[in-house]
C-alpha cells in the first residue's frame, strides 16, 4: 500500500480498504528498513505519528473525510514544528525543540495528515546535492552512489523510495525542482507569496518559498490545496484568492501555447535528457498543444545574480544565530565577542559561512551598488523576459537539471555546484511557479522537466503536468537501488 | 575580483565568524571564485533599469494595533544555552 499515490490512498482510507494506523506503521516498517541506508530523515515520530493515526481514523469513523486526512507525510527539517527537533541540517541547531509550529506544519495538522517525521536537507538549504548537511548525506534511491538532489533532497528521496506518501520542500533556487528532477518524483515551488512563510528557518526572504514533493501532480494539487493562502503572521504572504487545484486537473491542453526557450537547449544539455525533454514535448503537440521556441536572453546571468541576493539575505537571516538564546554555543568562551565567532564558526558549515562572507561582502560599504543594486536591476530584465514570453506563451518548459544525478563527493567546486541550478534560479529570481516531473530515465536514472507559469498559474501548471501524466507513466517507474540491497 | 587574505579577515570578522590561519588560503581562494562568477553581472549595461527588490510589486499590509502575542518568556528561555531570572546570560562584558 505504501507504493500508492495521496489521491489512491485518500480513495482507500475513504473505503476502508485499510486504517490510517495501518499504512502510518507500513511506512514507519519501511522507514525502520531504508534510512539507515538513505539517511532520509533526521527525525523520525513513531509514536506521535500514530496516535496522529488513530485520531484521524477516529475522525473518519466520526464522519470526516478531506482528502489528506490519515495521510502519513513528512517535513522537511526547515519547518518549525513544536516539540519536535529541528535542525535545519545544521550543528548550530542540533538541540532546538522548536516551540511553536510552521504555519504550513498547522494547516497540514488540521487537515489531518500524519507526521512520520523530518527529512535531511543541505544546511540551511545551502547546496544542491544534500552533501552540506551536518547529519551526512542522502543517498538517491535510484543509485546509492548518487546524490538525491538539493536541498530538499531527504524529502525528495523520502517520496521517490515510499518512505512517505508525500513530503514538503522549499525552494530558493531550485531546492524543490531539481532534487524531484534527480530523484524521478513531481516537485512543485508554487508562486512566491503563495504558501506562507512563518515558521520556516529563512535562507533568502525573497526568494524561499515552500512546496510539494509527491508521487503525482495530483497529490501535488491536494497537498497545495491545503498550504496555499494568506497568513497574517507572513507580511509577504500573498493576498490573492486560493483556487481549488485539483478542480481542473482535467481541462483540455486544445490550444495550448508552449514556449521553449533556446538557452535551456544549449550548450551544456546533456544529449539524452534533451532527448527525454523533446519526446515529452511530442506527447503535449498530440494532447493538441502547440510549441514556439522563445528566448530568455537574461538566463545566463540569472546564477550570477542569485549568488549576490541570496548571500546578501542570507548574512542577514543568519545573523539571528548568535549562541544567546537558543542553538549552539562554543565551550568556554572568554569573551562576548569570542563567543559569537566560535559559536557561529563551530556551528556553522563551511558553505554556509562561504555565503555569510559573500553576503556580507556584498552589503559592505562601498560595494551595495556594485553588487545588490546591480544584482536587484539584473533581477527586473529575468522577470521582463518572462513576462514578454507570457505574452506570447502560456507555459515555459525546458529541462529541470542539464542532467541526471551526479555521484556523491563528484562536484567539490561550490561554483560548479552553484552552476547546476542553471535552469531554476531565474524562476526564484522572477517569483514564478515551477514544476518538475519525471519525463524519462538515461542510464536508469530518472529525467526531469520544468513547467513555469505566469505568477499565481498554479492551477494551470499542475492541470499541464496532470495531463502528462494520465497519458504517460513515468511518474509510476520506481527506483531499484532498494530493492537489489535488501 | 581578487581578495587577498586580509580582506577575508575583514569580512569574516563583521559576519563575526573565526577563519583559522590553516583555512584561511583555501576560503580566500573559494570566495575569489565565487566573486569571479558574480562579476559576470558586469557583462551587461543596466543603465535605467529599475531595481527589483522583491517579486511580488506589494505594498506593506497594515494591522489593527492591538496586542496579539501572550508573554512566553519562561517557555521559550528553556532554549537558551544560559538564563538566569528571566535574564539571557552571556560572558561578562563590563569589568
Amino acid at each position: 500500500m505504501i507504493e500508492k499515490t495521496v489521491a489512491e490512498l485518500s480513495a482507500a482510507l475513504a473505503s476502508g480498504e485499510f486504517s490510517s494506523v495501518e499504512l502510518t506503521q507500513a511506512y514507519l516498517d519501511h522507514i525502520e528498513r531504508h534510512n539507515a541506508t538513505l539517511n532520509a530523515y533526521i527525525t523520525v515520530c513513531a509514536e506521535s505519528a500514530l496516535a496522529q493515526a488513530r485520531a484521524a481514523d477516529a475522525a473518519r469513523a466520526a464522519g470526516a473525510n478531506n482528502p489528506l486526512l490519515g495521510i502519513p507525510i513528512a517535513h522537511k527539517d526547515i519547518f518549525c514544528t513544536e516539540g519536535v527537533l529541528t535542525t535545519c541540517g545544521s550543528k548550530m541547531l542540533h538541540n532546538f525543540v522548536s516551540p511553536y509550529n510552521a504555519t504550513v506544519i498547522e494547516k497540514f495538522n488540521a487537515a489531518g495528515a500524519v507526521m512520520l517525521g523530518k527529512t535531511n536537507m543541505d544546511e540551511f538549504a545551502m547546496g544542491s546535492s544534500n552533501e552540506t548537511s551536518y547529519y551526512g548525506p542522502v543517498r538517491n534511491p535510484w543509485d546509492l552512489e548518487r546524490v538525491p538532489g538539493g536541498s530538499s533532497g531527504g524529502s525528495a528521496a523520502a517520496v521517490a523510495a515510499d518512505l512517505c506518501a508525500m513530503a514538503t520542500g522549499t525552494d530558493t533556487g531550485g531546492s524543490i525542482r531539481q532534487p524531484a528532477a534527480f530523484s524521478g518524483i513531481t516537485g512543485l515551488k508554487p508562486s512566491y507569496g503563495r504558501v506562507s512563510r512563518w515558521g520556516m528557518i529563512a535562507f533568502a526572504s525573497s526568494l524561499d518559498q515552500a512546496g510539494t514533493l509527491s508521487k503525482s501532480a495530483e497529490d501535488s494539487a491536494l497537498m497545495l490545496n491545503v498550504m496555499a493562502g494568506l497568513d497574517m503572521k507572513d507580511s509577504t504572504s500573498a493576498d490573492k484568492p486560493v483556487d481549488d487545484y485539483a478542480a481542473t486537473l482535467n481541462d483540455s491542453l486544445q490550444g495550448l501555447r508552449i514556449g521553449i526557450p533556446r538557452q535551456h537547449f544549449a550548450e551544456g544539455l546533456s544529449p539524452e535528457v534533451e532527448k527525454a525533454v523533446r519526446a515529452a514535448l511530442g506527447e503535449y503537440e498530440k494532447l493538441g498543444a502547440t510549441l514556439k521556441e522563445i528566448d530568455l536572453p537574461n538566463n545566463h546571468l540569472s546564477v550570477s545574480a542569485y549568488y549576490v541576493v541570496a548571500p546578501a539575505e542570507a548574512s542577514a537571516n543568519l545573523s539571528r544565530f548568535d549562541g544567546v538564546r537558543y542553538g549552539y554555543r562554543c565551550a568556554d568562551p572568554v569573551n562576548l565577542e569570542d563567543m559569537y565567532k566560535r559559536s557561529r564558526s563551530e556551528g556553522f558549515g563551511d558553505e554556509v559561512k562561504r555565503r555569510i562572507m559573500i553576503g556580507t561582502y556584498a552589503l559592505s560599504a562601498g560595494f551595495y551598488d556594485a553588487y545588490y543594486r546591480k544584482a536587484q536591476r539584473i533581477r527586473r530584465l529575468i522577470k521582463d523576459d518572462f513576462s514578454r514570453a507570457f505574452q506570447e506563451v502560456d507555459v515555459v518548459i525546458g529541462p529541470t537539471s542539464p542532467h541526471t544525478a551526479f555521484k556523491l563527493g563528484a562536484k567539490t567546486d561550490p561554483v560548479a555546484m552553484y552552476l547546476e541550478d542553471i535552469y531554476t534560479i531565474a524562476v526564484n529570481l522572477a517569483g514564478l511557479p515551477g514544476i518538475s516531473i519525471p519525463v524519462g530515465t538515461a542510464a536508469g536514472l530518472p529525467v526531469g522537466m520544468q513547467l513555469v507559469g505566469p505568477d499565481f498559474a498554479e492551477a494551470k501548471l499542475l492541470n499541464i503536468a496532470h495531463q502528462f501524466q494520465c497519458h504517460t507513466d513515468w511518474h509510476r517507474q520506481k527506483p531499484g537501488a532498494l530493492g537489489k540491497e535488501a | 575580483m581578487a581578495l587577498d587574505k586580509s580582506e577575508v579577515a575583514k569580512i569574516a570578522h563583521l559576519a563575526r565568524l573565526h577563519i583559522s590561519e590553516t583555512e584561511a588560503d583555501e576560503v580566500t581562494n573559494r570566495i575569489t571564485d565565487i566573486l569571479a562568477l558574480i562579476d559576470q553581472m558586469q557583462s551587461v549595461d543596466t543603465d535605467g533599469v529599475d531595481p527589483l527588490a522583491h517579486p511580488l510589486d506589494v505594498v506593506q499590509r497594515l494591522r489593527p494595533d492591538v496586542v496579539t502575542e501572550t508573554d512566553e518568556r519562561e517557555r521559550l528561555q528553556t532554549l537558551a544555552p544560559a538564563s538566569q531570572d528571566g535574564l539571557y546570560l552571556v560572558p561578562q562584558v563590563i569589568e
